[in-house]
């Protein structure tokens, strides 16, 4: 049996009266179209933000239904992957999360679907499997590419040419693969777009664990970094440190150079139609926006990318009752990262269940704790606190807890594994 | 500015004033959740580095969180965290997780080293760390079912002169060998 079949079965309960066939065809609808009865949250997508805001508004409010959608029977986190690219994993088991446990633990209905579209005006979820009508809605679709700012590329094709490995799964998988059969002395490009985007030390991390790689496995090959940012996004100084320290000669940074067009059949990229840069691995990171779900549901704002929220609910500024969390929101000084989708998944949790009881709503307080891997035993993290500036109504870092590890440490990278423990942990059960 | 961008800015600035402005400030559960990313879902631990927060009593946590914070305890992202909050913060702190559930770990332990450290613990221990670790007197943590590696992390720290030890502390820890301390550790560890 499916997982897919099997997470229905759990969904319609025991005893649906269904027959199989339409079972097998996912064309059976689910129930769920017709009136609420006024308690029911929708959150759409199973990540770092949805899997939370789900679970805490079970845990805080048992008369309060919650379906989570999301397309797929698994997920697998993007922090911790570069370590597998870099070879530190052998696969990506421990990245890999399913719902069972969540679904069970707190009764949230879960189904496996895409979503196709949302009316805001009828207050539905449309589906592959069906409509799903909402009170409130929380999407917390993660990121998309803005593949229409660079010349050629393609959104199917050229990932599987040039992968980004920025959704982690078989994109990971396939760059892993890529440098593997690259030959010594052969050289990998990495492209990094104009932040904002989805886990600023991400790509940084990623040359560094590119780079070990490298110089245990593929000797005089190098890597060199197109950023297209005039300098190092985030732990500047901690990385250039570490990579003297360890790469020095391997790693060629060079700030600047932005992507613009590219031959994925060719291997090369053209960096503002002047300069074409071709890698034998090429690690395309394309421009970002919010998922596409959040497109299609209207809540994107003026800037074409990404969706502006109320810091304290992060209910849509644009759409009333939908609710964006993550790295498809701006969340004032917090940063695009997995923790912080956690913190703010559980605002918005809170801040639902209030307003669905009446209750007053309640400021944020956040955190963003995020760890990078510079060797296979060194890490290096960034901290902050955030609250609203009631003010300027914009999420703030509270002073003093912005701040970078002093150094490489050991330790930082053992309370890391612990960081991904507890956090996947928190989101499967 | 277009027609339609202000009329976009104005609904949206309405919209967003409508909540925060009037918002009541962060809910002891507010603060504290955010730190379950790390902690575990209120405070039950499931990485070997990091301890369990649940269960703990108000001041060891309050007396921990300004340690961080001045410096006084050895940390790496919790030093940092720590000058993010007020000391009402950390009694909100404390309020949540004191009144959670003891959170009792699985782990797999040296069955021998738990016995000798269940030997010594009375003696040595008991006096601060009452009820096997699962209670402590004044600011003592609960070092019951904590993660091994935490224990053995932290009990380091206090051998390497970074973290300070209590003065009743450092008399009951000097006589002990480095076999015993970690037996005792692995004593704790055991405690559900």
């Amino acid at each position: 049996m499916t997982m897919q079949r099997r997470s229905f079965l759990k969904l319609m309960g025991a005893g649906a009266g269904l027959g199989a066939a339409s079972l097998m065809t996912g064309c059976a609808g689910l129930g769920m179209e017709g009136p609420t009865g006024g308690r029911r949250v929708v959150v759409v997508g199973g990540g770092y933000g949805g899997t939370i805001a789900a679970k805490y508004i079970r845990m805080m409010d048992k008369s309060i239904e919650v379906v989570l959608v999301e397309r797929n029977d698994h997920f697998v986190s993007c922090p911790f992957s570069n370590l597998y690219i870099g070879g530190l994993m052998k696969d990506l088991s421990a990245l890999t999360i399913n719902y069972d446990k969540l679904a069970a633990n707190h009764g949230i209905k879960f189904v496996q679907a895409e979503v196709t579209g949302v009316d805001a005006g009828a207050k539905l979820v449309r589906t592959s499997r069906g409509d799903i009508r909402y009170d409130r809605l929380v999407l917390s679709p993660g990121i998309d590419f803005r593949a229409e700012e660079i010349k050629g590329y393609d959104l199917a094709s050229t990932p599987e040419l040039m992968p980004h490995a920025w959704k982690a799964g078989p994109q990971t998988v396939l760059l892993r693969k890529q440098l593997e059969a690259m030959p010594a002395g052969g050289s990998v490009v990495m492209s990094i777009p104009l932040a904002p985007f989805r886990c600023p030390p991400g790509p940084y991390e990623r040359a560094s664990m590119i780079a070990m790689y490298l110089k245990q496995h593929k000797p005089k090959s190098k890597i060199v970094i197109l950023d297209g940012n005039p300098d190092i996004v985030s732990k500047k100084g901690l990385f250039l440190k570490g990579w003297k320290k360890h790469y020095e000669g391997i790693i060629d940074y060079r700030p600047a150079k932005k992507v613009t067009e590219i031959d994925a059949g060719k291997k090369t990229v053209l960096i503002e139609g002047l300069e074409d840069v071709r890698g034998d691995v090429v690690n395309l990171i394309p421009p970002q926006r919010a998922g596409a779900i959040a497109v299609a549901a209207g809540v994107v704002g003026p800037d074409k990318n990404w969706c502006p929220v109320n810091p304290t609910t992060f209910e849509s500024t644009l759409k009333k009752d939908i609710h964006v969390i993550g790295d498809a929101c701006i969340a004032g000084a917090m940063p695009k990262s997995g923790y912080s989708a956690n913190s703010e998944a559980k605002t918005c949790a809170t801040n639902i269940v209030n307003a669905m009881n009446g209750r007053e709503i309640v400021d944020m307080s956040g955190i963003n704790t995020c760890y990078s891997y510079l060797s296979a035993k060194e890490a290096v993290s960034v901290t902050g606190v955030y609250r609203v500036n009631k003010e300027k109504n914009v999420i703030e870092a509270a002073p003093g807890s912005v701040a970078v590890s002093p150094d490489l440490s050991e330790l930082e990278a053992i309370y890391a594994e612990s960081w991904l423990k507890n956090i996947l942990t928190e989101m499967s059960t | 500015m277009k027609i339609s961008q202000i009329k976009w800015a104005l609904s949206a600035a309405a919209l967003a004033l409508s909540a925060s402005a009037f918002a009541a400030p962060p809910t002891p559960a507010m603060i504290s959740n955010a730190c379950a990313g790390c902690h575990g879902t209120n405070g039950a631990s499931a990485g070997p580095s990091m301890p369990s927060l649940a269960g703990h009593n108000k001041e060891s946590i309050v007396v921990a969180m300004k340690k961080f914070k001045s410096g006084e305890r050895p940390g790496t992202v919790m030093g940092r965290l720590a000058k993010g909050y007020s000391d009402a913060d950390f009694a909100a702190m404390a309020d949540f997780f004191s009144k959670q559930k003891f959170h009792a770990t699985g782990q797999s332990l040296d069955s021998a080293k738990v016995a000798r450290g269940k030997s010594l613990e009375e003696e040595s221990c008991s006096r601060c760390h009452m009820e096997g670790g699962k209670e402590g007197k004044d600011d003592s943590p609960i070092m019951a079912s904590q993660w091994l590696p935490y224990l053995q992390i932290q009990m380091g720290q206090y051998l390497n002169g970074q973290r300070k030890m209590p003065e009743k502390m450092a008399e009951k820890v000097k006589p002990l060998s480095k076999e015993d301390l970690d037996a005792l550790l692995h004593f704790y560890a055991s405690v559900k």
